[in-house]
């Protein structure tokens, strides 16, 4: 099928010349500089001096650096958690749907995914917010409830819902969701079906025939789920500036800051790159598992 | 929606049969549990399309119906700037990343040639990089080893922001169009070699032909996600070039007003009709290009 490239030399050279300049002048060059200055210093107010050193490194051992770390690790993995949990029945529910509407709720579940990230964070402050639709309609619930218990419950106070670990979570599954259902429903949509069947005819229960056939089978596609909504859960950068409050900071807004406020590039690569190293580690983790799967089916 | 008419249609045809064991989709838990994340995904976008109707300025309590905020938001200069900024930027990265991408997508399936697994690797690398990453990487470039003049003419003033913009979008491209050139025979490229055609005619007029669905529903990947990015954007542009996404951030980070409820749905109605004109293209597999696990 395929055709040695000097067969075609001239061709080949043509077609692969500016996906290649493209790639590594516009995309590997940058992320290089921005390693090299993860070992770089600070000199004077602009200048960058590549030393070598490890001291960025270090420094991203120092208080509060590894509990932001933690903390944006431990959100990302609730985030995709609570992905999982929700979206396990929806993609369940879609791959065994007629074909029709098979169509009709893929469509319903890209839609809010395709719809811009900013707009969608939007639209979530504008409910959660103290004045938002959920405490409007809380509010209005107590009043009733207040009027019937003749004013037993005493005054009003609305929910915090905005500008705290809450949001940051809740906004998280909200954008992320449809990152786990495709993938999902994609794996067990390829899943042979009679396997399903021959369990439930041999009378095992739903919720025994899903932890016993499905997930064991689903496994690498289930993993490719979580990966797939872990990596930019834990890189996100706008729903916890929007939605989180003071301590609610991941490292993606750490990294901004000390590009754009803290003016301490060197320190920001460093920590940049933290980040790229973590989702190789989760990237290659996730092969790995995958080649153990392929190795037990074949 | 559907989740709930498609089964009562079934059991109107058949009104005694119990649903089958894996018909799913008729069981009440998962009916309820699909409409609960249904009204999850939904009720914040909608809440904000009516409400850009509302006649309030606080857009809490329905107040009466009222287009003043479109009025607003369509005489607010500095967002018709920022929305004609992402229109171009999305349009020229889109023509850029189609065409590298179809390029990119060509080589990988056609050739034999050293290094063409770390080429394949190395495109997959732009879709798993952290957006964060990539933002600072491009502002450290266009700060250090590619200054970009702040006076030149429109549209070349954009020109960092589409440089950016098409580094993450081609390689989705690539991979859509990879996907579609898998179906093509090649038998009908060497038929056309044997008549005559040169490599480079049998390319324009045997193979373009077949990928086109795949280049459009890739264009429309492209445009969407340069659209929709904000964080690259933050980081490559300067303070004087302002795209659509950035703009509503600064307002956003003020307040919520009626104004960005209308502009907001401006760019929601945009991005439905698109993700319409890309299922028209390349049926529901356009859906998922670049985002399911077959990108893998």
């Amino acid at each position: 099928m395929e055709q040695s490239w000097r067969q075609a030399k001239s061709i080949f050279l043509t077609m692969i010349s500016a996906p290649l300049f493209w790639l590594v002048f516009f995309f590997f060059l940058p992320l290089g500089i921005v390693w090299l200055y993860s070992f770089g210093e600070n000199r004077g107010l602009i200048d960058i001096a590549f030393t070598g050193t490890w001291a960025n490194y270090a420094h991203a051992l120092d208080d509060p650096y590894p509990g932001i770390f933690w903390k944006s690790a431990w959100i990302a993995a609730l985030t995709t958690f609570l992905c999982l949990v929700v979206g396990f029945p929806v993609a369940l529910a879609i791959t065994f749907a007629p074909e029709k509407a098979k169509s009709w709720l893929l469509l319903a579940v890209m839609l809010p995914f395709w719809t811009n990230l900013l707009i969608r964070t939007y639209a979530l402050i504008a409910v959660l917010r103290t004045e938002g639709y959920v405490n409007m309609t809380y509010h209005w619930l107590f009043d009733m409830t207040n009027k019937v218990l003749g004013g037993s419950l005493g005054d009003f106070t609305p929910l915090a819902l905005l500008h705290n670990n809450f949001a940051v979570v809740f906004g998280l599954v909200f954008v992320n969701l449809p990152f786990m259902i495709l993938p999902l429903y994609s794996t067990l949509d390829r899943m042979d079906r009679s396997l399903l069947e021959a369990s439930l005819d041999l009378g095992a229960g739903h919720i025994g025939t899903l932890f016993n056939v499905v997930v064991p089978l689903a496994g690498a596609g289930i993993m490719s789920g979580i990966l797939i909504t872990f990596i930019p859960a834990l890189g996100s950068y706008l729903t916890p500036d929007l939605l989180g409050g003071p301590d609610s900071q991941m490292i993606a807004n750490v990294i901004e800051s000390q590009f754009k406020r803290a003016n301490n590039w060197p320190f920001g690569a460093a920590l940049s790159f933290i980040l790229v190293y973590l989702t190789f580690i989760g990237i290659a983790l996730q092969g790995i598992i995958e080649r153990k799967d392929k190795g037990r089916a074949a | 929606m559907t989740a709930t008419t498609a089964p009562v249609k079934l059991k109107k045809i058949a009104p005694k049969t119990p649903p089958g064991p894996l018909e799913y989709l008729r069981r009440w838990p998962l009916q309820l549990w699909l409409v609960l994340v249904g009204l999850f995904l939904y009720i914040p976008l909608i809440t904000l399309m009516i409400f850009s109707f509302n006649d309030s300025k606080r857009n809490i309590v329905w107040q009466g119906f009222t287009l003043k905020y479109y009025d607003k938001a369509l005489h607010n200069d500095s967002l018709i700037t920022a929305f004609g900024n992402s229109m171009t930027i999305a349009l020229c990265s889109t023509i850029i990343s189609v065409i590298i991408g179809a390029m990119a997508a060509i080589v990988l399936w056609r050739f034999r040639f050293v290094g063409k697994t770390a080429f394949n690797a190395g495109l997959a690398i732009p879709i798993v990089v952290p957006e964060i990453c990539m933002g600072v990487g491009m502002l450290v470039f266009f700060a250090k080893v590619l200054p970009w003049p702040h006076d030149l003419p429109w549209p070349l003033d954009l020109g960092n922001i589409i440089i950016a913009h098409v580094s993450f979008s081609f390689p989705f491209v690539a991979v859509v169009v990879r996907a579609r050139l898998g179906s093509f025979n090649r038998e009908l490229e060497e038929a056309a070699k044997d008549l005559g055609a040169s490599e480079f005619r049998a390319l324009m007029d045997v193979v373009i032909p077949h990928i086109q669905p795949s280049l459009i529903a890739g264009g429309l990947l492209a445009f969407t996600l340069s659209l929709d990015d904000f964080v690259i954007t933050f980081f490559t542009a300067g303070p004087d070039t302002v795209t659509f996404p950035v703009k509503v951030y600064s307002m956003v980070r003020f307040s919520v007003t009626p104004e960005v409820n209308a502009a907001s749905t401006i760019l929601i109605v945009v991005t439905v009709l698109l993700t319409f004109l890309a299922l028209k293209f390349q049926g529901s597999s356009a859906l998922t290009a670049g985002h399911g696990a077959d990108d893998k």
